[in-house]
């Protein structure tokens, strides 16, 4: 019979010798394999004291970005939400009043932007999707809460603080 | 002389109960440690770290567990028999303390120019105590397993009294074959002569052996643990118990588990002696201390070497088990024992 790959092994059905009859030999080995495995490295890490270094093309939870002078990039085209197949995003844009040049980039904004984390995927479509370069995927993982709204992250949880001016991010 | 007439030695019986506490405290205290040493024993066999959070090291891991256990809710099925289901958990802690009694854990201390014996009892009938104790253990697994009504649990105790009777019997014959060289059964005399002369593994290695295998079935250890097979029977004869009545069945297991590799060093392995301890030139008390250390450092391999196997050796099917306790076990020991008293005979003359 052809294998399908070259690393099948014949089955050897001969009747045991006595040495393998004993069962002891075998066992003194597989203890000594045991044994060697005491003094190898560990492969866990103590987790939340020392992190495993992610690979650069990790994605984790989202942030929304700000431009150089602190206002938010995203301008609410909806693009990401397009490209989510998960339909995790969803937006509401509104539009920038005068005065607020300070705080929103173009003359539209998202007034409400929402991701769902536990539909998100973290395909990294969204990203990719961004014209404003507004929305990206950063090395955090492991979001833990103990109720399903509070998987739905707001502008609140997402946004980045603003470099200039930390406390410019609305309640 | 009256029985009113009797002076009563209150030193004796001070130092007796002084020494039996100490002998119950400390063997509760390994049983502790050992499920916190099985757990790290397990982690670096598996290339893990183990529990490394309570404490330094993790060394208050057994108090977590403790607590845990008492904690829990306590549940007795319906349609148990009430009084056997907790007299299961029970019978078995009492028996696996009970053999502590006849171990000698050292020497004779002399204090205030006393000589007081660290032995609870030096009874001249001591294995046969030790064996008929190890024969009661199987009552907790049984009336435990009886109790829960539950079938898998009844399937698992039948499974486990077979076993450790089967285990039994050439448990008894590789002893046989030991008092046939000792001439004696005191477990003191049998250490003493260890001390004079060699370790009685060196004149029955087989004996040794086959003792070894019996005190892993009797403890119910992998790969004897076919009372306890949760992949087979959901657990097990303790398939029912919650909380500490578990608790108390896993700990007997542990304390067997001290009390087998204790009896072991002590039959085999030379006690609290240890080579050239009456030549070093020390106080009699300090050689005792020593002796003391040594009978725990032995105590500690062979605990050691319960883990390590259990970790490394998969399951028996339940009818190898049998087969090895009856078509192999039985035999050797017979002739082992046949061969001992041939040599014997022969250097009699």
């Amino acid at each position: 019979m052809q294998t399908l790959t070259n690393r099948a092994q014949p089955v050897d059905r001969r009747p045991m010798n006595l040495w393998e009859k004993l069962y002891l030999p075998a066992v003194v080995k597989g203890m000594g394999i045991t044994l060697s495995h005491i003094f190898k490295k560990k492969a866990t890490v103590n987790y939340p004291e020392e992190t495993r270094p992610f690979s650069p093309v990790f994605r984790g939870l989202h942030i929304l970005n700000r431009d150089e002078e602190g206002r938010e990039r995203c301008t609410a085209c909806g693009l990401c939400a397009v490209a989510c197949p998960a339909e995790a995003i969803t937006m509401e844009a509104a539009e920038r009043l005068p005065g607020e040049e300070h705080l929103y980039r173009e003359e539209k904004y998202a007034a409400r932007y929402e991701i769902n984390m536990l539909r998100c995927i973290f395909c990294g479509f969204c990203e990719e999707a961004c014209p404003k370069q507004a929305i990206y995927m950063t090395e955090t993982f492991a979001p833990a809460n103990y109720q399903r709204k509070g998987f739905i992250y707001g502008k609140d949880d997402l946004l980045i603080p603003d470099p200039n001016n930390p406390i410019t991010v609305k309640k | 002389m009256t029985l009113l007439n009797i002076a009563i030695d209150w030193a004796f019986i001070i130092e007796k109960i002084v020494l039996i506490s100490a002998v119950l405290a400390v063997s509760l205290l390994i049983a502790m440690y050992e499920t916190y040493g099985e757990r790290k024993v397990a982690a670096w066999i598996q290339d893990r770290r183990g529990p490394n959070r309570a404490g330094p090291f993790g060394i208050l891991q057994p108090l977590a567990d403790g607590g845990k256990l008492f904690f829990k809710e306590e549940i007795i099925p319906t349609n148990s028999n009430r009084f056997l289901f907790v007299l299961g958990p029970s019978i078995a802690m009492f028996t696996a303390c009970l053999t502590s009694a006849v171990i000698p854990w050292g020497d004779v201390l002399t204090i205030a120019g006393r000589e007081v014996s660290l032995q609870v009892a030096d009874v001249n009938i001591g294995l046969l105590w030790i064996l008929m104790v190890i024969g009661l253990g199987v009552y907790g697994v049984m009336i435990g397993g009886w109790a829960s009504n539950n079938k898998f649990s009844l399937l698992s105790a039948c499974r486990g009294a077979s076993q450790v009777i089967s285990y039994e019997l050439p448990m008894g014959l590789s002893l046989i074959a030991l008092f046939m060289i000792s001439g004696s059964l005191s477990l003191k005399d049998i250490v003493e002569q260890q001390r004079e002369g060699v370790w009685y593994v060196l004149l029955q290695p087989l004996g040794f052996l086959i003792f070894l295998i019996c005190a892993f079935a009797e403890c119910n250890r992998t790969p004897f643990d076919l009372p306890e097979a949760e992949n087979e029977l959901n657990g097990g004869f303790h398939l029912e118990y919650s909380s500490m009545k578990l608790g108390f069945y896993l700990f007997a297991e542990y304390i067997n588990m001290f009390m087998s590799s204790v009896l072991m060093a002590t039959l085999y392995w030379g006690g609290y002696s240890f080579p050239y301890m009456d030549s070093l030139g020390l106080s009699p008390n300090m050689v005792t201390i020593l002796g003391i250390l040594a009978l725990f450092l032995k105590t500690f391999v062979f605990i050691f070497i319960f883990m390590w196997v259990r970790w490394t050796v998969p399951r028996f099917r339940y009818d190898q088990l049998m087969k090895l306790g009856w078509h192999v076990l039985i035999p050797l020991a017979l002739l082992n024992m046949l061969v001992t008293g041939a040599v014997i005979l022969y250097r009699q003359g």
